[in-house]
């Protein structure tokens, strides 16, 4: 049964790799083109095309173009793996056209990968992004990028920490699998960005909802699953991008070599520097609000006949400014910079950056085995290394200067074993998984831990099996058990544990008397079921039906246990609850998939209903000799998240295509009919592409960013005493109202060139051409400054 | 296939054992070294008579505690007073005097003191850059009684040279504030 999901995908590219083209040659030259089909008229995305020493890949529609062929006749091979190759011989004496309809070739499923499909028969409507729209973010973030999606926002502190919101959730609520392995990055924060590089990724999926149990059971907002890029050929390739920023004034390169072999030796290695600069709003440069990156990814692995056995490593290491306007030092400095609008100090602009920042570092070193056995089953084991390490700076007195304020390092250790059977109309798949892990909060800070040092301990095993009725419906259930151990010490203040009503409840935990502070050890076990099902039926090839429920049951993670503290971002004391239960939300969702010749529609409504679901709210304020603070608490209540995500592609005409993503959650806490905080409001994107391959690949893109004024927030302001004219006056701190909608245009435009043998592209961007103001609710800097401004990009390509 | 689970299952023990290695060192509760607790402002008349003594303590830093404010006396009227300001931290043992680190990274710093009616407050100290720190101060009562609040301001990174900054005006001096505390003073 093949579907049409891909078609609706279309925006989604795979890009042009390699393309070795016999250019410059005496001869004339031509091209050939074409689209890669199923026997069935599924469209192919990524199947080769390879011409002598030249190769393409064909887009998520099926298409080709392979240029530079001189006069005579050459022998053309189109391939894809699980397909029959077509090879033939064509006479170019003109630009050629060459269709291809492959048929399946059951016998040759040389590789398995266990993440993923072959074809895009997903049950789950899952949303990919191709190595084009990742490379487009070469010099960003993959939140960034993962913005592309419908229904996907992100969660800004600054320019340069983005986080990926799915449906209005985040953090610990959206884990992140990079390459197979679940990213331990201290990412219940929520101004830690995902600690991986995006030019790392060749594929980049999400998952909306807990429809993919391998990975976990607590994704109540969903998965983003991250693969690094997959080489199946005998061959060498190459690829190097270039990219100039005119907002930070700075630049990244990001070079990757891979060796593909249908069997025998295979490796792949990858690395990219970013520096920029301080990044400038419309009106005022963002003081301290550089970045610097220096990233490597690579493996080496062996093929055989049934088996692969590979190695892996990335190492992720980023010094991220925070913007010097965003610290403050109580609530008194939160008025002033709320109410003067714009940061009262900018300096010149700069590349260097000073405190406050962040300096992270993420290891992954893993080790997997594939095996792949004669009844049709493949089994992967892998054992992986994580260790996070995080510094971040203050700006601080004296000889503190130098030492970071928070000292985390965090060691994961993961196993897991995964097993899948596919035969004609049934997949089954199951595994195990363990982890081990530990956080390490320095004591040489001078400041208590917000996180303190603990042991947590993981093991779970899920099956999910599917089945095909006929050639139009699917269905797929599956179950996950996760078994959950977390083993603390944490010091408290005496005078919080009694303010937090612990005396009495949490004596037990209690291990030593510290004369101002308690030593205590706090324990949890969770045991968790998770699970899921889901259906897709197929009504021939314009339309299909999916619809998904999941139920996902999240543990409190350790900022919401023990935060215990100063926040000095935005001014607030954070106070965590060992009180809290596990979270559990059951998300159903229905999609509808439509295509119609020249139109093609996807649209998802859904609701999730969170029993439990914990948040930040205010409980008071609170004074210490700094001045007065906002105190937030973790509390649970019921929530329900109703919304629905829409994509749409219209070829107008050939060369011309809209595509349209619009997204809306409405969120609510049922428990005391608040809306809940930091909701995305209503968003459109429209984009307008003009593409001609035959004039060199040229491209053009508009795309205009619509985001509307959220109308719907909880109101969390708050007074409190600030000096007015010498006098303390209780005032109103005006924090929870979101700022107004704002549109922005981008436009964007490039072509291929050969340089020799070398395939290249250069594009142009222009991000916010308008130079627009603007404040997005979903920044933590909103309250300081406003967003930056106009940016020029200029990328270049190549492959080789 | 039989062997090769066996092997599988090994494979998985040994990591998780591995992994499970207790790396404990002494836990010690870190100390506070940079928290400012309390805040003592003296201000003694030119011509002789009593010290008035204000005094902002919070011994548990961040902690849900309120400072504890205390002010000694009154002040007299039409009376220059001569401050000195100096901030302490007691959550260490012994106290941690760090005014001086203050008076030494001046250029980084500034106290200001906002009130109503209460008098005059002008800088009797400089930096390295001949920019007011405000560790010592001159302070002329109001010529007639009055009360009302005396917020004393600690900035870190004042932008010095804005507008009014030097005269103790804190509205252009941006900066974060390392502390602030206020006292219910009263002039008769």
């Amino acid at each position: 049964m093949f579907t049409t999901d891909s078609r609706f995908h279309m925006r989604i590219f795979y890009l042009l790799m390699a393309v070795f083209a016999t250019s410059w040659c005496a001869f004339s030259q031509h091209s050939l083109s074409g689209k890669v089909l199923t026997n069935t008229g599924v469209p192919l995305d990524g199947a080769h095309i390879h011409i002598e020493n030249g190769h393409a890949l064909s887009l998520p529609d099926g298409t080709y173009t392979l240029t530079g062929i001189a006069t005579g006749s050459h022998r053309v091979v189109i391939s894809y793996v699980g397909y029959k190759s077509l090879d033939t011989i064509v006479d170019f004496h003109k630009n050629e056209v060459l269709n291809a309809n492959l048929n399946p070739d059951i016998t040759q499923l040389n590789e398995v990968v266990l993440t993923e499909k072959l074809l895009n028969k997903d049950i789950a409507p899952i949303q990919k992004l191709s190595v084009q729209t990742l490379e487009k973010y070469s010099s960003g973030s993959l939140g960034d990028a993962l913005k592309e999606l419908p229904g996907v926002s992100a969660l800004k502190t600054g320019t340069t920490i983005v986080k990926p919101v799915i449906n209005g959730l985040h953090s610990s609520r959206v884990p992140v699998i990079s390459n197979n392995v679940r990213l331990e990055d201290q990412q219940w924060g929520t101004e830690h960005a995902p600690n991986l590089d995006v030019n790392a990724a060749g594929k980049v999926s999400v998952i909306k909802g807990a429809s993919a149990l391998q990975y976990g059971g607590d994704a109540v907002g969903g998965l983003v699953v991250v693969e690094p890029l997959r080489v199946q050929q005998d061959t060498l390739f190459g690829k190097t991008v270039l990219t100039a920023d005119s907002n930070g004034r700075g630049g990244t390169i990001s070079s990757s070599l891979h060796k593909g072999a249908a069997q025998g030796w295979a490796w792949n290695a990858q690395g990219t520097f970013k520096y920029y600069g301080d990044r400038e709003t419309p009106d005022y440069i963002l003081s301290n609000t550089g970045n610097r990156e220096a990233n490597f990814s690579g493996d080496f692995g062996y093929i055989g006949e049934s088996y692969k056995l590979t190695g892996f490593y990335s190492f992720y290491n980023a010094t991220i400014g925070i913007a010097t306007t965003t610290h403050i030092g109580n609530v008194t400095d939160l008025v002033r910079a709320i109410n003067s609008g714009q940061p009262v100090v900018t300096n010149p602009f700069t590349h260097s950056i000073n405190n406050p920042r962040q300096e992270v570092q993420h290891h992954l070193a893993k080790l997997n085995f594939e095996k792949d056995f004669e009844d049709g089953s493949a089994l992967n084991v892998q054992y992986a290394f994580q260790q996070n390490l995080r510094k971040e700076y203050d700006l601080r007195r004296g000889s503190f200067a130098d030492i970071p304020a928070l000292d985390l390092t965090l060691v994961t250790h993961s196993v897991n074993a995964d097993w899948k059977q596919e035969t004609d109309a049934n997949t089954f798949k199951a595994g195990v998984s363990g982890a081990a892990q530990h956080n390490d909060a320095s004591p040489d800070t001078g400041v208590r831990p917000l996180i303190p040092t603990y042991h947590k301990y993981d093991a779970g095993a899920y099956a999910i099996a599917s089945h095909s009725f006929g050639n139009s419906l699917t269905a797929e259930v599956g179950a996950r058990y996760d078994f959950s151990h977390m083993d603390a010490d944490k010091f408290y203040q005496k005078t919080r544990w009694t303010a937090l009503g612990y005396d009495g409840v949490y004596d037990h935990f209690i291990t030593q008397d510290f004369g101002t502070q308690w030593l205590t050890n706090p324990k949890f076990t969770f045991h968790n079921v998770s699970a899921s099902a889901g259906v897709r039926k197929d009504f021939g090839e314009s339309l299909s039906l999916l619809g998904n429920v999941g139920l996902a049951v999240r543990n409190p993670n350790p900022g919401e246990l023990f935060s215990d503290g100063l926040h000095h971002s935005n001014a607030t004391i954070e106070l965590g609850n060992l009180g809290l239960k596990k979270e559990q939300a059951l998300k159903a969702s229905v999609t509808v998939q439509a295509n119609a010749n020249s139109f093609r529609a996807e649209v998802t409504p859904y609701i999730n209903s969170i029993r439990d679901f914990m948040y930040l709210r205010p409980t008071g304020v609170e004074y210490t000799t700094r001045g007065a603070f906002p105190v937030y608490s973790y509390r649970q209540n019921d929530a329900l998240l109703a919304g629905a995500d829409l994509h749409t592609e219209w070829d107008v005409t050939s060369y011309l295509k809209h595509s349209l993503n619009a997204a809306y959650v409405h969120g609510t806490n049922t428990d005391t009919d608040e809306a809940l905080i930091d909701m995305p409001p209503l968003t459109f994107s429209n984009t307008f592409r003009y593409t001609n391959a035959g004039w060199h690949g040229f491209f053009a893109e508009v795309r205009s960013e619509a985001v509307l004024h959220q109308t719907r927030y909880p109101n969390y302001d708050f007074y409190a005493d600030v000096p007015i004219n010498g006098e303390l006056v209780p005032t109103l701190v005006n924090i929870s109202r979101p700022p107004k909608g704002y549109h922005l245009v981008h436009l964007s435009a490039g072509r291929q060139f050969s340089i020799g043998k070398t395939q290249a592209s250069v594009n142009v961007s222009v991000y916010n051409l308008f130079n627009t103001n603007y404040r997005d609710y979903l920044n933590r800097q909103r309250l300081y400054a406003d967003e930056a401004g106009r940016n020029v990009q200029i990328q270049l390509k190549f492959n080789y | 296939m039989k062997r090769f689970k066996v092997s599988v299952l090994t494979l998985l023990t040994v990591g998780m054992l591995a992994s499970c290695s207790d790396d404990d060192t002494a836990i010690a509760p870190v100390n506070e070294e940079e928290v400012i607790t309390t805040v003592t402002a003296s201000f003694s008349p030119v011509g002789g008579g009593s010290v008035v003594t204000l005094t902002s303590r919070d011994l548990d830093g961040d902690g849900p505690q309120a400072p504890v404010v205390t002010v000694s006396g009154n002040f007299a009227a039409n009376t220059v007073y001569n401050g000195a300001i100096t901030f302490t931290n007691e959550m260490v043992n012994p106290a941690e005097d760090i005014t001086a680190e203050i008076f030494a990274e001046g250029d980084h710093h500034q106290i200001f003191y906002q009130q109503n009616g209460l008098g005059t407050f002008s800088y009797t100290d400089e930096d390295e850059d001949g920019n007011p720190i405000g560790l010592t101060v001159a302070y002329t009562t109001a010529a007639i009684p009055a009360n009302g609040t005396l917020t004393l301001t600690l900035v870190h990174h004042p932008e010095k040279t804005a507008a009014g900054v030097a005269e103790g005006n804190i509205a252009n001096a941006g900066g974060s504030t390392d502390a602030q505390v206020s006292f219910p003073v009263i002039v008769q």
